[in-house]
C-alpha cells in the first residue's frame, strides 16, 4: 500500500476539538428535532381524531333524548269514534288539553302562540295511541308528547333565550358614534343623522326620480360619516328602510334634486334596541315572545316537562320536524341495499378470486382483468354513481331510488375489495394442502371447494366484512340514483320502494336548516359509525380467532 | 482423522508470516462480555485482546455469537431495542462506553462492513462521501473530492469507477459493491473495521480481491473479520477467535489455532466435525 | 309476482337436484357398487339442477332488463301520429311518464283520452309480458330438465360437466370487473358525446365560465349556456392541493416517527387509531367540515381581521386533508419499511444518527414508494365527493384564493343531477362529461403510481 496513502490519512480529524464536539451536538440537535416532527405529526392526528369525535358526540348526544311534556288528555268519547278511532280530531284534543294548563290564555294570537310549545307530530302520536288502546277511550290518559324544535333545543341548552346582538367591535363603533352626537331618539326610535348629497347622476333618465338609487346616495351619506375610517360592514347600522324614507322624501319635493340635505337615518333594530334598552342583546328570533318563555317555565316548574331516551330517533320515519325524524327509513333502505350488495358481490368475488387464483391460465386476459380490478378500486364512488345512473336508471330503466340499484352499485364498488382480500386468503393457504389433495385423487375444482375454500374462509369474510362497511358509508353513488327521497313513511319498505340509506340520511338531514338537525344529524353518525364499529370488531374477531397462522 | 490434519497443515502454508507479532500493541480490549436479547442470553463473558494493526478472525458454527460480539465493539447493538451488553470493551484503553465517547464518534473510528453489500441508493461518489459529510470531515468540495478518491484508491476501486463516480452504487457488481463498502468505511479514517462475514455473498475472484486489499488496510488498521471460511481465516489473520455456543473457547496465533488447537471442540469444529 | 316466480325457480331446481340424484342412485343400485360409474350420483343432481336453473334464471334477468324499455318503445309507437308528432324528446319523455303514472294509478288532474287509452294499453301490455315471462321461464326449466335428466347414464361424466359449468359460470364472473369499466367508460363516452353535440369541446376544456344552471331555462335549451370548465378544474386543483398540503407533513412524519422511533406500545395505539380515521365514511368529514372546522376558522380569521368564507377552499381542503393522513402515513410506513434493514446499518455503521439515517438515507431510498402514495392520495382528493359537495362552493369561481369559496369536479357531478335528471339537456350531460374528465384524470394518476410503487417494490424484493 502506498506511504502517501497511508500519510494523508493519517491527518485524522480531531474529535476532541471544540468545534467537532458542538458539531455533534448540532447533529443530535437535528435529531431530536425530526423526533420532535413526529410527535407533533402523531399528536395532531390524533387530535383532530379526537376533536372529530367530541364535537360529534358533543352534538349529537342531544338527539338520543326528546323533551316531552306531559298531557292529561281525556280521550272524549262524543269525539272519538269507537269503530274509527283514526279520523278523530286530534289536533283539537290535544290543544285543549294543553290549553287547560293554561286557563289565563286567552284571545286567538295568543293561544296560537302558546301552540308553538307542542310539536306538530303530538296529534299523531296520540292519534297511534289510541288506535292502538280503543278500550282507554272514555278515561283521561297521560301521554308523553314532543315540544316543537326550539324548545327542545332550549331545554338542552343547546340555544339560548338572549342572543348577542352586536359584537364588541360594533358597540365600540356605537359608542364613538354616539359621543360625535350623530345618533338620537326622535319620535320613540334611534337615527343617525348625517348629511345626503341627493345626486343627480343617480337618477335615471328613464324611469326618473322613481328609479334613482337612493341606497347608494345613503350609502354615500354614510361615508361621510366615518370618513377615512369606513368599511363596508358599517352600512348595517343603518335600517334597510332608509332608502325608502329618502324616496318618500325627495318624492315630496322635486327641488331636492342637486342639494345636500339633512337627514335622520334609521337605525337597524339590533342597534336601535341598543340605543334606546343599553342592551346588547335580544331575544332569540326562534322564539316569538317572552310569554312563551314563561309559559315553558311554568310548565317546567310544575313538573310536566321531561326528557327521555328516544327510540323515536331510530323507529319513527324521516319528518320535516327535526323532534319527529328518526332513522327507520334510513337504516330499513340501508339494510337491504347491503343485503344486495352482499348477495351479489360476495359469491361473485369468491368466484373471480378463486378462478384467477386457482384456474387461470396466465394470459394476456386474465393480465387485463387484473389490472382492470385493481383500477377498479381506485375509480371514485362518484363514478360509479354515474354508472348507476346512465345504465340502471336510464338505460335498463330500473326504478330511481330503490335499494335494489343501491346495492347494485354499491355490489361493484365492493367487488374489487373482496376480489383483493379473497385472493390474499387463497395465497395464504399452503401449497401442501393442495397437493396433499391432488394426490389423494381429487380434481382441481374438488380441492379448491373443499380444502382451499374452507381454509380461506375466514380471511374472505373478514375482507366482505370491511368490504360491506365501506359500502355502508358511501354516500355520492347514492345520491345520484336517487336515494335520498324524502319518505315520511315507513309502510312502503321494499327493494323496488324509494328509500333512503342512512349516509344520504345524514347529508340531507345536514343540510336542514332547522336548528335541531344539527343534533339529529349528529346522532345519525354516531349510529352509522356505531355499525361500522361493530362490524370491524367482528371482523377483527374473525381475523384474529379463525385465521390460521401457517 | 489422519487424513484431515494433513488437510488443515496443508492449509497453513498459504498463511502469511505475521508480522511483528512480538511487539504486539492491543488495540481493543474486552472484559466479560455478556449480551441477552431479551431473555435470551447469547454471548457469556468473553475477554479478549485485539492487537494493532493486525487482522483477528472470528470462526465458530452459525450462531455462536460471532456477529454479535462484533456488533459490540462499534455499539451497533444499542440499535437493537431488545439487545443488551454487560462487560467492558475499550478501544486504545478507551472505554467505548464511557459518557464523553459519543457513538457518533466512535462509528465513526471503527468502521464496519456488512455480509451483504449494501450499498446506498446513490451515486459512488455519494456513498464514499456520506460519513465525510455526515461528520463533517471536510472543509471544502475539493478536500472531500480527495477524501473520496483516497478511499476508493485504497479500497483499490479507483480505476473501475473513475469515469462512473456519479452511477448509483448498487449498479456495481457484488464484488466491486463490497469493495465500495469498505471504501465508504475508510473514508471516515476509522482505526478499527469490523467485517462481517464480507466475502460471503462473493465468487472466489471477488473474495480474492478483498483478501487482498484486507491484508494492504492490515498496514494502518485493526481488522477483525469474522468468516465461515477456515481458509479464509488461514489466509488473512494473524490471530484467530474460536467461539461456541456464545463462549470464547480459545484464542490465539492462528497458526497455533489450525495446528494445535488447545480444546478439543476447536479441533472439532476446523477439521470439521461440526458446524 | 316476480319474487314468487324466482320462488319456484327455486324450488324447481332443488326438485332438479334430487331427479339427477334419484336417477343417479338407480343406476348404483342396478350395477352394483360405485366401481361401474363414473362420477358421484350429487354430480349428476348437479349437473341437472344446473341445466334446470341457470338458463331460466338468465332469461328472467334478460326478461327483466328488457321488458321496461320494449314496452316503452311499443307504447310510444301505439300513440296517435297527431299527439306527438310536434313534440320534441323531451315533452315525449314528459308525456309517457305521465302514461305511466296513469297507469300507476297516480292520476294528477284530468288526463286525456290519449293518455287513459294509453295507460289501459300499457298496463295490459305489462300484464301480457309478465305471464308470458312466468310461462316461458318455468317451460324452460321444465324442458331443461327433463332433456339433461335423459342425458345421465352410468358412463357419463358428470363431475367433469359440473366443473365445466362451474368454470364457465367463475369465468362469466371474472368478466363482470371488465364489464364494470367498459359499463363506466361507455356510459360516459356515449353521454359526453352527446354533451358535445350540443357544447363546443373548446368552451367546455378552455371556457372561464361555468354556470350551468342557466341553461335550465326553458326558452334557451343550449343557447349561450356557459359551460367553461377551467374555474371548476381549478378549483378542484386548489382543494387537493391545500389537503395534500395538510395531509403530506402530518402522514409522512407520523410515518417517520412510527417506524423508526416509536415503541412497539406506541405503534400499536397510535396505528389502529390512524384506521380509525381511515375508515370514516366522508359524509362524517363533510359534516365535521360544516359543524366544526368552518366555523373555526371563520372565528380565527375574523381574530386575525379577515374574513374567511364559510364554505371556503381551506375548510373543505383541510378535513380532506385529516381523511388522507392515515392513507399517506400507511403508504410511506410501507415504503419505509420496506428499504432493507442492511441500509439502516450500513448508514448507523458509519456513525450516522437516526435522524441523518432517515433524511439522507432512507426518504430517498424511499421516496419512489411515498411519491407513488402521494401520487395516490391526490387522485383521491379529486376524486372524493361528499366533503366537498358538503363544505366547498358551489359557484364556480376563478379565484386562487383560499379563503373563498370554490367549486368542484365532483360537487358540480352531483349537483347537476341531484333531483330529477333528464337526460337530453347540456345540464345533466355535462355532468358526465365532467365525470369522463375525472375518470380519466384518476385512472392516469393511479396507474403512474401504482407503476412508479410497483418498480420500487421490485428493487427491494
Ligand atoms: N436481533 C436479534 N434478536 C434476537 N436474537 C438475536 C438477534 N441477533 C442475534 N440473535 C441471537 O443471538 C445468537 C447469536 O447470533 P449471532 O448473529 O451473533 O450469531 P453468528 O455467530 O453471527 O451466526 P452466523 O454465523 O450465522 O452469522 C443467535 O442465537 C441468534 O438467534
Ligand atoms: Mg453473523
Amino acid at each position: 500500500m502506498t506511504e502517501i496513502a497511508a500519510e494523508s490519512m493519517r491527518a485524522t480529524h480531531d474529535w476532541s476539538s471544540q468545534a467537532a464536539r458542538r458539531r455533534v451536538k448540532r447533529r443530535y440537535a437535528a435529531d431530536r428535532r425530526l423526533q420532535f416532527y413526529g410527535i407533533a405529526a402523531i399528536g395532531t392526528a390524533m387530535a383532530l381524531l379526537a376533536i372529530l369525535f367530541t364535537s360529534l358526540i358533543h352534538a349529537g348526544i342531544a338527539a338520543f333524548t326528546t323533551t316531552k311534556v306531559e298531557l292529561a288528555i281525556f280521550l272524549d268519547p262524543t269525539q272519538i269514534d269507537r269503530e274509527k278511532p283514526a279520523e278523530a280530531n286530534y289536533r283539537k284534543l290535544v290543544r285543549g288539553a294543553f290549553k287547560a294548563y293554561f286557563p289565563d290564555v286567552t284571545g286567538r294570537s295568543q293561544e296560537r302562540e302558546l301552540y308553538k310549545i307542542l310539536s306538530n307530530g303530538a296529534d299523531y302520536i296520540v292519534r297511534d295511541y289510541v288506535v292502538a288502546n280503543t278500550d282507554k277511550i272514555g278515561q283521561t290518559v297521560k301521554l308523553l308528547v314532543p315540544v316543537s324544535d326550539p324548545f327542545d333545543q332550549l331545554y338542552k341548552r343547546i340555544i339560548p333565550r338572549q342572543i348577542d346582538a352586536l359584537s364588541n367591535d360594533r358597540i365600540i363603533l356605537f359608542e364613538a358614534l354616539k359621543q360625535q352626537g350623530v345618533l338620537s331618539v326622535v319620535d320613540g326610535s334611534g337615527v343617525a343623522k348625517t348629511t345626503v348629497y341627493i345626486d343627480p347622476s343617480k337618477v335615471p333618465l328613464e324611469g326618473g326620480l322613481e328609479a334613482a338609487d337612493y341606497d347608494a346616495m345613503v350609502k354615500e351619506g354614510l361615508r361621510s360619516l366615518f370618513l377615512n375610517e369606513y368599511s363596508r360592514s358599517y352600512e348595517e347600522i343603518i335600517s334597510d328602510a332608509a332608502a325608502g324614507n329618502l324616496k318618500a322624501l325627495v318624492a315630496s319635493d322635486p327641488s331636492l334634486v342637486g342639494k345636500t340635505i339633512d337627514v335622520e337615518l334609521p337605525l337597524a333594530a339590533n342597534y336601535d334596541n341598543l340605543l334606546l334598552a343599553g342592551q346588547a342583546t335580544m331575544r332569540n328570533p326562534r322564539f316569538s315572545s317572552d310569554d312563551e318563555f314563561a309559559w315553558f317555565d311554568s310548565l317546567e316548574e310544575r313538573g310536566l316537562i321531561a326528557n327521555p331516551f328516544t327510540w323515536e330517533l331510530f323507529f319513527n320515519a324521516d319528518s320535516r320536524f327535526p323532534e319527529l325524524a328518526g332513522l327507520m327509513g334510513a337504516l330499513s333502505g340501508s339494510f337491504l341495499a347491503l343485503l344486495v350488495c352482499f348477495l351479489l358481490s360476495f359469491p361473485i368475488g369468491i368466484a373471480t378470486a378463486v378462478y384467477l387464483e386457482e384456474f387461470a391460465p396466465k394470459n394476456r386476459i386474465t393480465d387485463i382483468i387484473e389490472v382492470n380490478i385493481n383500477n377498479l378500486a381506485a375509480v371514485p364512488s362518484v363514478v360509479f354513481g354515474l354508472l348507476g345512473l346512465a345504465l340502471f336508471l336510464n338505460t335498463f330503466g330500473m326504478p330511481r331510488s330503490a335499494p335494489l340499484v343501491g346495492g347494485m352499485v354499491l355490489a361493484l364498488m365492493t367487488l374489487p375489495t373482496i376480489i383483493v382480500a379473497t385472493r390474499a386468503a387463497l395465497k395464504a393457504v399452503p401449497p401442501s394442502i393442495r397437493e396433499a389433495a391432488l394426490g389423494v385423487g381429487a380434481s382441481k375444482q374438488q380441492v379448491t371447494m373443499h380444502h382451499v375454500l374452507p381454509l380461506a374462509m375466514p380471511g374472505i369474510l373478514t375482507g366482505t366484512i370491511i368490504g360491506l362497511a365501506q359500502a355502508l358509508g358511501e354516500t355520492a353513488p347514492l345520491l345520484l340514483i336517487g336515494m335520498n327521497a324524502f319518505i315520511p313513511s315507513v309502510e312502503n319498505i321494499g327493494l323496488t320502494q324509494p328509500a333512503m340509506a342512512l349516509p344520504t340520511q345524514i347529508f340531507s338531514w345536514a343540510d336542514s336548516p332547522e336548528r335541531g338537525f344539527v343534533s339529529r344529524t349528529s346522532a345519525a353518525i354516531l349510529v352509522l359509525l356505531g355499525f361500522l364499529i361493530l362490524m370491524n370488531l367482528i371482523a377483527v374477531y374473525l381475523r384474529s380467532k379463525l385465521e390460521r397462522k401457517w | 482423522m489422519q487424513q484431515l490434519r494433513i488437510g488443515a497443515s496443508e492449509m497453513l502454508s498459504t498463511v502469511k508470516p505475521s508480522l511483528a507479532e512480538s511487539v504486539a500493541e492491543t488495540k481493543i480490549t474486552a472484559r466479560g462480555i455478556s449480551v441477552f436479547y431479551g431473555e435470551k442470553q447469547a454471548l457469556f463473558d468473553v475477554d479478549v485482546d485485539i492487537p494493532k494493526n493486525s487482522v483477528m478472525a472470528f470462526i465458530g458454527p452459525s450462531g455462536c455469537g460471532k456477529s454479535t460480539f462484533l456488533r459490540c465493539i462499534n455499539r451497533m447493538n444499542d440499535t437493537i431495542p431488545i439487545a443488551r451488553v454487560e462487560g467492558t470493551i475499550s478501544i486504545d484503553g478507551r472505554d467505548i462506553n464511557d459518557p464523553e465517547l459519543d457513538v457518533v464518534e466512535l462509528r465513526a473510528r471503527v468502521g464496519m462492513v456488512f455480509q451483504k453489500p449494501n450499498p446506498f441508493p446513490k451515486s459512488i461518489y455519494e456513498n464514499v462521501a456520506y460519513g465525510p459529510r455526515i461528520h463533517g470531515l471536510a472543509n471544502s468540495k475539493s478536500e472531500l473530492d480527495g477524501i473520496v478518491e483516497n478511499s476508493l484508491r485504497r479500497a483499490g476501486l479507483m480505476k473501475e469507477v473513475q469515469d462512473r463516480m456519479n452511477e448509483p452504487g448498487t449498479g456495481l457488481s457484488g464484488g466491486q459493491q463490497q469493495r465500495l463498502c469498505i471504501a465508504r468505511a475508510i473514508a471516515t479514517s476509522p482505526d478499527v473495521i469490523l467485517m462481517d462475514e464480507p466475502c460471503s455473498a462473493l465468487d472466489p475472484i471477488a473474495t480474492a480481491r478483498v483478501e487482498e486489499l484486507i491484508d494492504e488496510l492490515r498496514e494502518t488498521l485493526t481488522i477483525i473479520i469474522v468468516t465461515h471460511s477456515m481458509q479464509q481465516a488461514a489466509r488473512v489473520s494473524q490471530r484467530t477467535a474460536f467461539f461456541h455456543l456464545g463462549k470464547l473457547v480459545e484464542e490465539s496465533e492462528t497458526n497455533t489455532i489450525f495446528t494445535n488447537p488447545a480444546d478439543p471442540r476447536t479441533q472439532d469444529y476446523i477439521t470439521g466435525r461440526f458446524g | 309476482m316476480l319474487s314468487y316466480l324466482l320462488l319456484a325457480l327455486l324450488v324447481l331446481t332443488i326438485a332438479a337436484y334430487y331427479a339427477g340424484l334419484a336417477k343417479a342412485r338407480s343406476f348404483a343400485a342396478a350395477t352394483g357398487p360405485h366401481k361401474s360409474h363414473h362420477s358421484l350420483a350429487g354430480y349428476h343432481g348437479a349437473f341437472v339442477a344446473a341445466w334446470a336453473g341457470i338458463p331460466s334464471f338468465l332469461l328472467v334477468v334478460l326478461w327483466l332488463l328488457f321488458q321496461g324499455p320494449v314496452v316503452d318503445q311499443l307504447l310510444i309507437a301505439s300513440l296517435p301520429v297527431e299527439r306527438i308528432q310536434n313534440l320534441d324528446a323531451g315533452q315525449l319523455n314528459l308525456l309517457v311518464s305521465e302514461i305511466k303514472s296513469v297507469a300507476k294509478g297516480n292520476i294528477f288532474g284530468e288526463p286525456d283520452e290519449v293518455v287513459l287509452a294509453a295507460a289501459e294499453r300499457y298496463n295490459s301490455w305489462n300484464a301480457i309480458a309478465s305471464w308470458a315471462m312466468v310461462a316461458s321461464v318455468l317451460s324452460l326449466t321444465v324442458v331443461a330438465l327433463f332433456v339433461a335428466r335423459s342425458m345421465l347414464a352410468p358412463r357419463f361424466r358428470a363431475r367433469n360437466h359440473v366443473e365445466s359449468i362451474t368454470t364457465i359460470l367463475m369465468i362469466t364472473c371474472s368478466l363482470i370487473a371488465i364489464l364494470t369499466t367498459v359499463g363506466i367508460v361507455t356510459s360516459l363516452l356515449y353521454e359526453t358525446m352527446r354533451f358535445f353535440s350540443m357544447v363546443s369541446p373548446l368552451e367546455f376544456f378552455f371556457g372561464l365560465n361555468w354556470e350551468p344552471q342557466i341553461a335550465m331555462r326553458d326558452d334557451q335549451v343550449t343557447a349561450g349556456g356557459a359551460f367553461g370548465a377551467i374555474p371548476v378544474y381549478i378549483g378542484t386543483l386548489l382543494i387537493a392541493l391545500i389537503a395534500m398540503m395538510v395531509a403530506t407533513p402530518i402522514g409522512l412524519y407520523s410515518a417517520i416517527y412510527l417506524t423508526e422511533y416509536a415503541s412497539d406500545r406506541l405503534r400499536a395505539v397510535v396505528k389502529p387509531l390512524l384506521e380509525i380515521l381511515a375508515g370514516i365514511p366522508t359524509v362524517v368529514y363533510g359534516f365535521f367540515a360544516v359543524l366544526t372546522v368552518a366555523p373555526a376558522m371563520r372565528e380565527f380569521g375574523e381574530l386575525l381581521g379577515f374574513s374567511i368564507a364559510p364554505n371556503s377552499a381551506l375548510a373543505a381542503g383541510g378535513v380532506m386533508g385529516i381523511m388522507l393522513i392515515p392513507f399517506i402515513s400507511s403508504l410511506s410506513d410501507d415504503a419505509l419499511n420496506a428499504v432493507p434493514q442492511s441500509l439502516r446499518d450500513g448508514s448507523y455503521g458509519l456513525g450516522a444518527t437516526k435522524g441523518e439515517t432517515i433524511t439522507r438515507v432512507l426518504l430517498p431510498a424511499a421516496l419512489p414508494g411515498i411519491m407513488g402514495g402521494i401520487l395516490l392520495a391526490v387522485s383521491r382528493a379529486i376524486g372524493e365527493t361528499m366533503i366537498v359537495v358538503m363544505a366547498a362552493g358551489i359557484i364556480a369561481a376563478l379565484t386562487l384564493n383560499p379563503f373563498e369559496p370554490v367549486t368542484t369536479v365532483t360537487v358540480q357531478i352531483v349537483t347537476l343531477l341531484i333531483g330529477d335528471t333528464e337526460f337530453d339537456n347540456p345540464k345533466t350531460l355535462a355532468a358526465f362529461a365532467l365525470g369522463l374528465v375525472l375518470f380519466i384524470a384518476t385512472l392516469v394518476l393511479n396507474v403512474i403510481a401504482l407503476t412508479i410503487v410497483r418498480r420500487y417494490r421490485e428493487q427491494y424484493d
